[in-house]
């Protein structure tokens, strides 16, 4: 039991405490830079089950800042959820590992705490409209969920309690377009520790059952030295969709359609067919080879390169097309090869 | 008008006088800002009509989606 010996001296924790997180369950969405320091702090602390869910592969420019990952996970492509899962059980073989590696639309995502409820969701993806969905499912199942994103050495953190602090639909009245992300900006590496320190720590308050959970939104800048908190309270809206008295979930109308999304910072679009089971992977692959397309593969996506534009297909029906930031472009060359 | 802005004092020119046309002068979308003038965060409704005055201690953070 030495393992836990330093958290469980902490007061607020104690054995107590470390029971209780022992019990827990977490739900990470994302498994980037900000989903990889999350799992890897809250699989040290020694939670129950964590379920982590990312749509993306390991690559070179992921390794300066995503601390799960090594050379060999980008030189095999893996899948982040794949290639996080394999490092966390080797740090802690207690927790129950769960990866899944699929796009986080309403329909998983509502799934997936349906199936757990989970005791707190912890947001580390890299774009507002998964952050909607997340936030109205927090609110439909009444699982509390932490706010956190960085760019450059901007970071910060906010963390929902349904029924109690404004969401993020009250705080963000519209869906932000066109804000800087890691690609036009860059990010360095301790604003990530930063946002996931504060995340972290509100977590494990959430998961021991401590009143004292900061309720402030929090901001901060790493290389100007600024940090500030804000009480946001008075901006909970009692007509809400998301929150309010007649609420309505709106970023969980799904619409069952093929959906083209530009990845933040990669060149690169990605295609979800609404059409997920049925897949003939063998015959497609076959078919491009007779193509005289090289076509490489691993267990879980295989790729191919026309032009200076490469195919990443995963098994689950999702591809990825990069060098284009262009869907008109991206979705011309999904129906030629892959339609 | 001279303002403490997250921490730095910056002069400010005269047209701006309400908190929308201090955001519409550091080119943030309102929308997706959060203000506090004096320690007390103000309601998006009122951008247009929040005067802001010489001294004010005003915060401003926006939202950002990387991660």
């Amino acid at each position: 039991m030495d393992r836990y010996s330093r958290q469980q001296r902490f007061a607020p924790i104690g054995a107590t405490g470390q029971q209780r997180i022992r019990e827990k369950r977490v739900l990470v969405v994302g498994a980037g830079a900000l989903g990889a320091a999350n799992a890897e702090t809250l699989v040290r602390a020694g939670v129950g089950k964590i379920t982590i869910v990312d749509r993306d592969y390991v690559e070179w420019s992921n390794l300066q800042r995503q601390q799960l990952y090594t050379e060999e996970d980008a030189i095999k492509r893996l899948p982040k959820a794949m290639a996080a899962a394999t490092h966390l059980r080797a740090i802690n073989s207690d927790v129950v590992i769960e990866p899944i590696v699929a796009d986080a639309d309403a329909r998983l995502l509502e799934y997936l705490v349906a199936r757990d409820r989970p005791h707190v969701i912890i947001d580390s993806t890299d774009n507002f409209d998964v952050r909607m969905i997340i936030n109205d499912v927090s609110q439909k199942y009444a699982v509390p969920w932490i706010y956190g994103a960085c760019v450059g050495s901007y970071g910060l953190s906010y963390v929902i309690i349904p029924h109690e602090t404004p969401c993020l639909r009250c705080l963000l009245e519209e869906v932000p377009l066109g804000v800087a992300t890691c690609d036009t900006a860059g990010i360095i590496s301790p604003v990530v520790h930063m946002v996931v320190a504060h995340q972290t720590a509100e977590a494990l308050k959430i998961l021991v059952n401590d009143e004292r959970i900061n309720r402030k939104l929090v901001s901060f800048d790493i290389w100007r030295g600024q940090y500030r908190m804000i009480d946001v309270k008075r901006i909970k809206k009692d007509g809400c969709p998301s929150c309010g008295d007649k609420r309505t979930y709106p970023a969980l109308q799904y619409e069952n359609e093929t959906k083209f999304a530009v990845l933040c910072g990669r060149d690169t679009v990605q295609i979800r067919p609404a059409q997920r089971d049925g897949w003939e992977w063998t015959t497609l692959i076959s078919f491009l080879q007779q193509q005289g397309i090289q076509v490489e593969r691993n267990d879980y996506l295989f790729s191919f390169t026309v032009d200076w534009h490469r195919f990443v297909v995963f098994f689950d029906g999702r591809v990825f097309i990069h060098g284009t930031n262009d869907i008109q472009e991206a979705k011309r060359l999904y129906y030629q090869y892959l339609g | 008008m001279r303002c403490i802005i997250n921490g730095e004092t910056i002069e400010l020119p005269h047209h701006v006088r309400t908190v929308a046309q201090l955001l519409r002068h550091f080119h943030i979308h309102e929308k997706i800002a959060i203000v506090e003038i004096n320690m007390d965060i103000v309601p998006k409704d009122n951008y247009e009509q929040r005067a802001i005055a010489d001294g004010d201690r005003i915060e401003i953070v926006h939202f950002v989606g990387g991660g």
